[in-house]
């Protein structure tokens, strides 16, 4: 019966491990570096007890409970105590992720292209190919837990033991294990791959939910979640085993319903009907611009709402910041006028202008994947010009990006409001943040030109950004020269409010953005559609 | 009247000479049939059509309008079908229909719900779960509930079942019977023969042969089986025969249409007791045309991009 259902698991194991050679490696790597990388920062950082205790102090408010989970050992904050409670849950979702998506690759995403039929129709059990990703996905999990705990135990941190570095690594593997067999019964459950992946992001998302509202409220809740129990460990502090053992326990029950699933089920059905479509399309969908917005729905909800976290997670330090700042204005003076906060403020708003610009590259340049899908030839080869196509993609990049700017700066101002003792008003931090928008422009025409000109080459536009982001960023830590930053558009803009706004500048910025735009529409009109 | 009218069109990419030279003319009312192996620059030249390929050389005109300068004005009574069908694989086959009704900018609700039924199509399943004939009927019921005065079907029916072909064929016909124009490229050459008035045929992005096809007949043989009472001396030296082949009592050869009356008359002498004659067809006008020389092996369609 065994060798019926399972013929062939290990070879089947080994393909798996073969196909994702690098992909394991790359995933394993950075959590573990990531992990190690952090912990040896935080103990230079805060390094003495009195450094840590301030931290501790300012953790103690249900915001940052909800988002990083309840901090144990508060009272006696050591180096382990932070790095459990500042990094553990974050790694645990990143962990999470890597299991969710190695899974869906390897069960419902083949089955769906055709290739589990493949594998079937060779002599190879029915659970075959379930089994082995799920002992390829626990192995990565258990050597997971190996690196990061070693990896930790290494830095030889006093407050960081063998055993809580192994409890630190199995939080995170158990967590993988957990997702790893929740993603396989979704596989079951699910009739195709988008399906496996959003159902088990749900739960994750859900996990990360209840966790938070029963951190703060209720803490029976919190027992509802996976996540809660990996935090429940108390790493460091405590160092409790069993919720480890009771998420792994979870994990092999999961596991086997999703193989018991696997076996009563036929190949690539699912046990959740797919939902019926609709039969006609929407007033909203039948435009070009309504198409290029339905087809960019999920994505733009996802960087809208990782936008406004964005926000609110640096607003969230601005206490600690302000706090510190206060501190040193004894020593240093800042520049007439604005408190150091303040002039941090306008580092964060040119770094936040260039990442809220990454989804709006995203939207501007869906439509030369699109080209590449060959699908704009069914909007061109009907009554649509290219003005128009063209037009719906920059309109949407566009408003994308002030409302991605709009929605971080909200963001960062409610959490900043909610930690400050002098807050500062919305009004100001609008004006910094969107004195950029010209500088987003930019980064649009540029990508219109490509799309007109060089459409073979539209991934310079990112290449383009990751040079702002160097030379802006890191420019004045590195202490390039001036000129560097003016060859980018976010060089240019005014840093608001301690310097004045330089309307001049500004202008010819958006002049400059209007020509080139108009450059790459004459562009996209006059060039071939390839496909 | 002529609705399309192609002269001269050269297309280049970089070095390579994808057409060289195409001219193509079809009147209203008309079954075009577009044939040529793959890689002959049949989608290249659609394409061309289409306004989505500039051309480099050469006049495009369909209604009198240029192809690429007045392309939309053009594309608002045009329907096209292209060969590799890629949708959206999020939406619903039903809402692809009617975006793409709608960008045309007609609607025919009665038409699109009675194609839905012949093509036996689901339209509320997601694009993803088509398969490539579902998704090819997609794109059919779209053009055909639109109100278009020439169709441009760039093998159309890759992926139908035969059933479905006949829905296909059928459609065509009402077209046509409509006074409607249609542009159809395909490799499914009893198709072209059913349904085209006239065929031109592709090669190396030069149109080498186009006529109706009684018109194309001087270029074909017909096989002929015959058993005669005498042997037939000296058959192989009379003109315009070819492959003579002994079969039992049997011989069977090919004969230039052409000369078809000469040999018969001269076959005639020696006593026929059977005469089979296989027509002519598309099927050995292409093969005579490609077979043998260079034959691409560039599988599929939609070679040209």
């Amino acid at each position: 019966m065994s060798r019926h259902l399972y013929h062939n698991t290990g070879l089947l194991s080994r393909f798996i491990l073969r196909r994702d050679r690098v992909r394991i490696p790359v995933w394993l790597l950075a959590i573990s570096l990531i992990t190690v990388i952090t912990s040896s920062a935080f103990t230079d950082l805060y390094s003495s007890d009195q450094d840590r205790q301030a931290i501790a102090e300012t953790m103690k408010n249900p915001a940052m409970t909800a988002m990083i989970g309840p901090g144990y050992g508060l009272d006696n904050y050591t180096s382990g105590a932070m790095m459990a409670h500042q990094m553990l849950l974050f790694t645990a979702i990143a962990v999470a992720i890597m299991s969710i998506l190695l899974v869906t690759r390897h069960t419902r995403a083949d089955e769906e292209d055709g290739r589990i039929e493949l594998i079937r129709s060779l002599p190879t059990g029915r659970l075959s190919n379930l089994s082995a990703t799920i002992l390829v996905l626990f192995a990565v999990n258990i050597l997971l837990i190996i690196l990061v705990g070693l990896g930790l135990y290494a830095l030889g941190i006093e407050s960081m033991d063998l055993e809580g570095s192994m409890i630190y690594g199995a939080a995170l593997g158990a967590t993988g294990m957990f997702f790893a067999t929740v993603t396989a019964l979704f596989a079951q459950l699910s009739e195709n791959s988008k399906g496996t992946i959003g159902y088990s992001f749900t739960v994750l998302i859900i996990a990360y939910l209840i966790r938070a509202i029963g951190d703060v409220g209720n803490e029976t809740l919190s027992w509802f979640s996976p996540l809660g129990w990996v935090l429940g460990s108390e790493v460091y502090v405590n160092n409790y085993w069993w919720p480890i053992l009771l998420t792994v326990g979870a994990s092999m029950i999961i596991a086997a319903l999703s193989l018991y699933l696997n076996a009563i089920r036929d190949l690539e059905s699912g046990f959740l009907p797919s939902r019926q479509g609709r039969k006609h399309a929407s007033a909203f969908l039948q435009s070009p611009l309504g198409l290029a917005l339905r087809l960019q729905r999920t994505g733009i909800i996802a960087w809208a709402i990782g936008m406004f976290l964005m926000g609110a997670s640096y607003g969230s330090i601005l206490g600690d910041l302000e706090s510190f700042y206060k501190e040193i204005e004894m020593i240093m003076t800042p520049v007439e006028g604005f408190s150091l906060t303040e002039q941090f403020l306008t580092m964060l708003m040119s770094i936040m202008a260039m990442i809220c610009t990454v989804p709006v590259l995203m939207f501007i340049l869906k439509l030369r994947g699109e080209e590449k899908k060959n699908r704009t030839e069914h909007l061109l080869s009907r009554a649509v010009s290219r003005t128009r196509l063209l037009g719906s993609y920059f309109i949407i990049a566009m408003v994308g990006g002030f409302v991605m700017m709009l929605l971080s700066i909200i963001g960062l101002w409610s959490a900043g409001k909610a930690v400050m003792d002098e807050a500062i008003s919305f009004g100001s931090m609008f004006n910094s943040a969107m004195v950029y928008l010209p500088a987003i422009w930019m980064m649009i025409a540029v990508a219109v030109w490509l799309i007109g000109f060089v459409p073979k080459l539209t991934g310079l536009a990112w290449l383009y950004l990751g040079y702002s982001f160097f030379v802006v960023y890191l420019g004045g830590v590195l202490q390039f020269p001036e000129w560097m930053s003016k060859f980018s558009p976010f060089g240019h803009i005014p840093k608001i409010p301690v310097e004045d706004m330089d309307y001049m500048k500004v202008a010819m910025l958006t002049l400059l953005f209007i020509v080139v735009t108009v450059v790459g529409f004459i562009g996209y009109k006059k060039r071939d559609i390839d496909g | 009247m002529t609705v399309l009218k192609i002269e001269n069109l050269t297309k280049r990419f970089g070095k390579v000479m994808a057409l060289d030279g195409v001219n193509i003319e079809v009147e209203k009312g008309e079954v075009y049939g577009f044939i040529g192996p793959n890689g002959a620059g049949k989608s290249t030249t659609i394409r061309v059509l289409l306004g989505i390929l500039k051309a480099t050389d050469g006049d495009v005109k369909i209604f009198g309008m240029d192809a690429w300068k007045d392309a939309v004005e053009i594309h608002k009574r045009i329907a096209y079908v292209p060969g590799d069908v890629n949708l959206w694989p999020n939406l619903t086959g039903g809402e692809v229909i009617d975006l793409f009704v709608k960008l045309r900018g007609g609607n025919n609700i009665n038409k699109r719900e009675e194609l839905i039924r012949k093509f036996n199509l689901d339209p509320s399943k997601k694009c993803r779960t088509y398969s490539k004939g579902n998704r090819q009927k997609v794109a059919l019921v779209a053009a055909f509930s639109s109100d278009a005065d020439l169709y441009i079907l760039d093998e159309p029916t890759s992926g139908l079942d035969p059933l479905m072909e006949m829905v296909f064929q059928e459609c065509v016909m009402e077209a046509k019977r409509e006074g409607k124009s249609i542009i159809l490229s395909s490799h499914i050459l009893s198709e072209v023969e059913k349904l085209c008035d006239k065929v031109g045929i592709i090669r190396q992005g030069k149109i080498i042969e186009t006529g109706t096809l009684s018109e194309l007949r001087h270029l074909t043989r017909t096989s002929l089986v015959v058993e005669t009472k005498q042997p037939i001396p000296s058959l192989s030296e009379q003109l315009g025969v070819y492959e003579i082949e002994m079969k039992g009592t049997a011989l069977t050869f090919q004969v230039d249409t052409e000369k078809m009356d000469t040999i018969i008359s001269y076959i005639s002498q020696f006593g026929v007791t059977r005469l089979e004659s296989t027509p002519f067809t598309l099927e050995d006008l292409f093969m005579r045309f490609y077979g043998g020389e260079e034959q691409t092996s560039n599988a599929g369609v939609g070679g040209a991009s």
